[in-house]
């Protein structure tokens, strides 16, 4: 944590130095009055009583400018703060590999950047320097009171002991419970966004009371936690109160006494008892305080373990920067293993596979066979855990991550659009591309329908692209691809949800791209089939066979399974 | 609806433009004066109808922070007592009795200040947890409710937001607000009196303060909400594109987006920076003046009430009673202003909650609605007229028969209006024109129960929720059994690969089923339509993602399965055609062609064409 608060250092200094000289300011007030008291008011002198009330106003104005000025640059600070680490934390979780992504639900992960920085940034601005200020105060009344009558001052020490011992306790019970506490809060959020996301399924099944009483639940196990956590907070925080008045009390019949018995003035005890009431509020407020730091550090807590979650994908040491015009795109894959990391079977056993510069490879298999898998390792979303990939030659971990998938473009089998500009998606990969560029992969992926959306390339298009139709999206996802005029393209079963008559017309237009790019199209229909120069079929984590379509089609029985319609008949 | 949204601007121009303006709001979250207005008084109700059940729990919490609040005044009144009385009496007559006395009463109100404050944070958290829940709930319910148009312009990222950070913003009110609140109040209200009653005349140059104070606090209440409404924006801005961005991970990574991403997130992380340290800026300056104010009372007194002692109008013990109190009366009060700023920022989340609350549910249910005795799985369409924007319409005016029982294919062109019709016989929105009726009965007057019931739709989208495959698959009747569920996922062809995952069908398929590859994906979520077992069952391209042995058996499972079942069946293969009764093309909204699909092969139309071209492409 403490890196991020180093660039503030000075700024974190002078507040706090401002919170000291506003707890003095603030001191000082109640001895002055004390001494207008004693002296010029007791003796009956009107102009020693100005001169007093004088010092006390400017002693009042001093005070309050500092309370406003040092208020107003804590809480510039914290948000600061605040803002710099959830800048870090987004760009951290931008690098975590997708198999982080699966596991964590977008509820947690954002009530990490939200609420638990929140919290970070209420003790910063809130409970840290009460804490401090408190700290600083109580001390400085300690002496104040030393001074007037230290027997007395030592009984309000003693107070202390009992106060620490509770203290303690306190943060053994309470980080658990806030903890707990912090991650339901995450649950919920992700239950809230899930089923908005996922609003259609909902409804198309009228699950909505189901998803109603599901999500209540979470909440009232929310609920729940919130309660337990305020009966481990009441067992502390009462008794911090009760021991603050009962110090009060002691000193008050003690110090009786001792006027009695001509020990102290009158004068004196009223400004001992006087700081001292000074001091039973930060006493009181000190388990509000503790359970604020509680709940900052098992917030930081939180969000380490996310910072501290390296990126599986990253360059290795050594990795260069390709330049997009030098690669060849000559795809290798050598004896290429994967397996997902909480599956003890391999998806991928042994794939060797070669596609020449400018060749576009079918890749053809059963439902769940391998086929995203082995799409995704050439731009690395995951990475071989056996064997290696190359590009030209050079394995695909010594190149530069970014120059990589510069080289390497995707387009996914489900179109994952974002609810932005038409034309932000489409040049989400080369935010450089010109107007021309942006028509002509419109062009190529038979997604000119963009033009007629109101604002043409300018239209929001909703979350997901679902305000869009099935095929329109699918085409806007391929569009993307092309826009990047990549070395190698990727594209997963890109036509499935388009009609026979568009598929033609994309793939006609595909064609002319696919001449100079090497490409790996997922197929699963024959009809895509059409715009590859080989086929290969990946058959129980290997490639089983690779041919031209008429050659695996006589040769090969799998293949015909996999891809043929003939043999319908013989389930009818 | 077309109003200029400022669009030169470099750093939003990411966005794109909504159709209309009120895309990312309520519609009760307008600018103007009035809606403001009507805003705060729906986010009062709003507080109102959370407070409502726990009357008397609050009633009882005031309670005990009164008593709380008499404990913590005996101090001073002690203290006065001690120095007017205890002292001279022991000096004088070495009687310790009132001294004795005095300690029995600290004894008291520490032991009474332990126990109430106890009770008080335990029963405060128990009503500021169970109104949260309530709202949450409420909240939660609504979004459930409105129609699917609503979220596709709201975004889950806001419903999110609404959730979380709204939230966040009300449990601080409720975790630190109230006994601020009371104490205050009851401060203002007791200090008052016992300086009244000390001494009238001091008491009324303290009151001469007030107004000063008031002032202040409005203007605070002004503009803080002002800032306050602005950070609610802009932290839910922040959180749809967190939101997004995390969702769409993949894609974000394979094409490089991230420095962008990046980019664009510190920019809106920024504004929200700004917007709402602004609101805590107004509030460092009310907490200033507060002090400031505090303070020139404490001058005004020592001056005014040292003349009077010097006058001999007033004790000097008096005085100094006074001056504690005063403090006691000033120190809560900048407490309070902490408070107020957490209240205004918890009014501002209260606001859009109430507009989500309040916002009108466009696909409503009937006040009466009618239900279908025994459910044939007719679907009638009588000149259905349907579009998204109004220039552009989807369906001219649709007029069709489903008869009961009958299995229908819909295919055309992609964007032709396949997947509208669906919907719209799912009801996931109402028509603009014409009526959609289910066994005579008009969609609109149907209960939704009944509806759902009897119609089910496989989206486009196959969306699986957090949770095992069982559970995934469960959805689709509630509480079925785990052989209903293996049987449901046997009969589409799902079941193999289910078994032969680590942990079968309790396999968490993790977020958005991630661990499964889309073709499973498919099958799970076709298992779970087929475990709802409904009257009409729409799939719109429930097989797209297939291969062809899998879709062949997920076919052969459909022969049997749609025999007795309305069926409307969205596919660019046509090979799943092939088992339907009747098909329907259609073109830009309109049928063009309809009959049995021999028959339209056979009449050489434009299905002929396409069936032509299709089986041209399986070689
Ligand atoms: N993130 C993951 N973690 C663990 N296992 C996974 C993950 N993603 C996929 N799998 C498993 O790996 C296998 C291959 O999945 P993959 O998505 O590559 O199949 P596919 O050939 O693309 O299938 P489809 O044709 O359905 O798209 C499947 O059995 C799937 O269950
Ligand atoms: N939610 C929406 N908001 C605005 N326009 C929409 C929305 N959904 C669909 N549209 C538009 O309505 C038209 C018909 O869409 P629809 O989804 O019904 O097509 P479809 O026939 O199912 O196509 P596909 O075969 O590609 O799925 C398209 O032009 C589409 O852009
Ligand atoms: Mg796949
Ligand atoms: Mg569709």
């Amino acid at each position: 944590m403490k890196q991020y608060l180093v660039p503030y250092r000075i700024r974190l200094g002078a507040q706090w130095t401002m919170v000291l000289l506003n707890v003095v300011a603030g001191l000082s007030i109640p001895p002055m009055v004390g001494a207008a008291i004693d002296g010029p008011i007791t003796n009956g002198d009107l102009v020693g009583l100005w001169r007093y009330a004088g010092v006390v106003a400017a002693l009042g104005a001093l005070d309050a400018l500092l309370s406003l000025t040092r208020r107003y640059f804590q809480t510039t600070t914290a948000m600061a703060i605040e803002a710099d680490i959830r800048d870090v934390v987004y760009g951290h979780l931008q690098r975590l590999h997708t198999g982080f992504h699966d596991r964590w639900q977008t509820g947690q992960l954002l009530s990490r950047v939200t609420t638990d920085l929140g919290m970070i940034r209420r003790f910063f601005a809130g409970g840290m320097v009460f804490l401090i200020m408190s700290t600083f105060m109580i001390t400085l009344i300690l002496a104040q009171l030393l001074w007037i009558e230290w027997r007395l001052a030592l009984v309000v020490a003693a107070s202390a002991v009992p106060l620490f011992l509770l203290g303690r306790g306190f943060f053994k019970n309470f980080l658990p419970a806030a903890r707990a506490e912090q991650d339901q809060s995450g649950e919920v959020s992700s239950v809230a966004e899930e089923s908005a996301l996922g609003i259609r399924a909902v409804k198309a099944l009228g699950r909505g009371p189901l998803m109603a009483a599901r999500f209540g639940k979470e909440a009232a196990h929310l609920r729940d936690l919130g309660i337990r956590k305020s009966y481990i907070a009441s067992r502390s925080w009462s008794a911090f109160d009760a021991i603050a008045s009962a110090s009060l009390g002691t000193t008050l019949i003690l110090g009786s006494i001792m006027v009695a018995n001509g020990g102290l003035s009158l004068g004196q005890l009223s400004a001992f008892i006087m700081l001292q009431l000074g001091m039973l509020w930060p006493i009181e407020a000190a388990g509000w305080v503790l359970a604020h730091g509680n709940e900052a550090m098992t917030a930081a807590d939180r969000i380490y373990e996310v910072l501290d979650t390296e990126p599986a994908i990253r360059d290795r040491p050594g990795a260069r920067a390709r330049d997009r015009s030098a690669i060849r795109g000559a795809l290798a894959f050598e004896g290429v293993e994967f397996a997902y990391d909480d599956d003890d079977r391999k998806t991928l056993r042994g794939v060797d596979l070669a596609v020449k510069p400018g060749e576009t490879l079918a890749i053809a298999g059963k439902t769940g066979s391998g086929k995203t898998t082995l799409v995704s390792l050439p731009s690395r979303l995951n990475d071989p855990t056996g064997g290696r990939i190359t590009l030209d030659g050079t394995d695909i971990r010594d190149i530069r991550l970014d120059s990589l998938r510069r080289a390497v473009t995707t387009a996914f089998e489900e179109a994952t659009l974002f609810s932005m500009s038409v034309r932000e998606n489409l040049a989400l990969g080369r935010p450089d591309a010109d107007e021309h560029d942006l028509l002509e992969a419109l062009r190529v992926a038979q997604a000119e329908f963009v033009h007629d959306l109101p604002y043409g390339l300018d239209t929001r298009i909703g979350e997901q692209g679902l305000s869009l139709s099935g095929g329109q999206r699918q085409r806007l996802a391929l569009a993307r691809a092309v826009v990047v005029r990549p070395a190698v393209l990727v594209l997963d079963d890109p036509l499935s949800a388009l009609d026979v008559h568009t598929e033609e017309l994309v793939e006609r237009a595909l064609e002319q791209v696919l001449q100079d790019t090497t490409a790996l199209i997922v197929v699963h229909r024959p009809s895509t089939v059409a715009l590859a120069d080989r086929v290969a079929l990946l058959h129980e984590g290997r490639i089983a066979a690779v041919g031209r379509h008429s050659e695996l089609m006589e040769s090969s029985p799998d293949y015909v399974e996999v891809l043929s319609a003939e043999s319908e008949e013989v389930a009818a | 609806m077309t109003a200029p949204v400022k669009h030169d601007d470099k750093h939003v121009a990411w966005r794109g433009r909504a159709e209309s303006v009120e895309a990312e709001r309520t519609s009760a979250e307008l600018d103007d004066a009035a809606a403001i207005k009507r805003l705060r008084s729906r986010s009062r109700s709003l507080l109102g109808w959370m407070m409502r059940p726990h009357r008397r729990a609050i009633a009882f919490l005031v309670g005990i922070l009164v008593v709380q609040n008499f404990a913590s005044m005996a101090a001073p009144i002690l203290v006065m007592v001690a120095i007017d009385s205890g002292i001279p009496a022991v000096r004088d007559d070495g009687d310790y009795s009132i001294l004795v006395g005095i300690g029995v009463a600290f004894a008291v109100s520490a032991v009474l200040e332990y126990v109430s404050l106890r009770l008080y944070i335990v029963q405060s958290a128990k009503v500021g947890n169970a109104m949260l829940y309530a709202l949450r709930n409420r909240v939660f319910w609504k979004f459930q409710r409105l129609s699917v148009s609503f979220h596709e312009r709201f975004t889950s990222g806001r419903v999110t937001a609404r959730q979380s950070s709204d939230m966040e913003s009300i449990r601080e009110m409720t975790e630190n607000g109230m006994d601020d609140l009371v104490m205050a109040g009851l401060n203002i209200i007791t200090i008052t009196v016992v300086m009244l009653v000390i001494d009238p005349l001091l008491a009324a140059v303290t009151l001469l303060t007030f107004p000063l104070m008031v002032m202040l606090a409005k203007w605070f209440s002004r503009v803080s909400a002002i800032a306050y409404r602005r950070a609610r924006e802009t932290v839910a801005v922040l959180i749809v594109y967190f939101v997004e961005s995390m969702g769409g991970i993949r894609a974000v990574q394979a094409y490089r987006r991230e420095e962008r991403d990046k980019e664009i997130f510190a920019k809106l992380n920024t504004d929200n920076r700004h917007a709402q340290a602004k609101g805590h800026h107004q509030n460092a300056f009310m907490s200033g003046g507060m002090k400031g104010i505090g303070h020139l009372a404490t001058v005004v007194v020592l001056l005014f009430g040292g003349w009077q002692v010097m006058q001999g109008n007033t004790g000097v013990g008096v005085l100094a009673a006074f001056l504690l109190y005063m403090k006691r009366f000033f120190d809560p009060l900048n407490e309070l202003v902490q408070f107020y700023n957490v209240l205004q920022s918890a009014t501002a989340a209260l606001e859009k909650l109430s507009g989500v609350v309040d916002e009108e549910i466009e696909v409503a249910e009937p006040d009466e609605p009618r239900s279908i005795e025994c459910p044939r799985g007719e679907v009638r369409f009588d000149e259905v007229e349907f579009y998204y924007r109004e220039d552009q319409r989807v369906l001219p005016g649709l007029s069709l028969h489903i008869p009961g029982g009958q299995t229908v294919a819909l295919v055309g062109a992609t964007g032709a209006g396949k997947t509208t019709v669906a919907k719209l016989v799912s009801r996931f929105y109402d028509p603009r024109g014409g009526t959609i009726s289910l066994d005579g009965v008009d969609l609109r007057d149907l209960a939704e129960a009944d509806l759902r019931d009897n119609v089910v739709m496989i989206t486009q989208e196959n969306f699986l929720f957090n949770g095992t495959i069982a559970e995934n698959i469960e959805l689709g009747k509630p509480g079925a059994t785990r052989e209903e569920i293996v049987e449901a996922a046997e009969v589409v062809g799902a079941h193999e690969f289910i078994e032969a995952l680590p942990d079968g069908y309790d396999t968490h398929v993790r977020k958005r089923g991630g661990r499964l590859s889309a073709g499973q994906r498919q099958l799970v979520v076709f298992a779970r339509a087929f475990l709802a077992d409904p009257r009409v069952l729409i799939l719109d391209e429930a097989t797209s993602s297939l291969d062809i042995p899998s879709e062949r058996l997920v076919q052969r499972a459909l022969r049997t399965i749609l025999a007795d079942r309305t069926a409307i069946i969205i596919a660019h293969r046509l090979s799943t055609v092939e088992i339907a009764d009747r098909v329907l093309v259609l073109e830009a909204g309109r049928i063009t062609e309809d009959g049995p699909p021999e028959a339209l092969i056979a009449s050489g139309g434009d299905y002929a064409e396409l069936h032509r071209q299709w089986e041209d492409s399986l070689v």
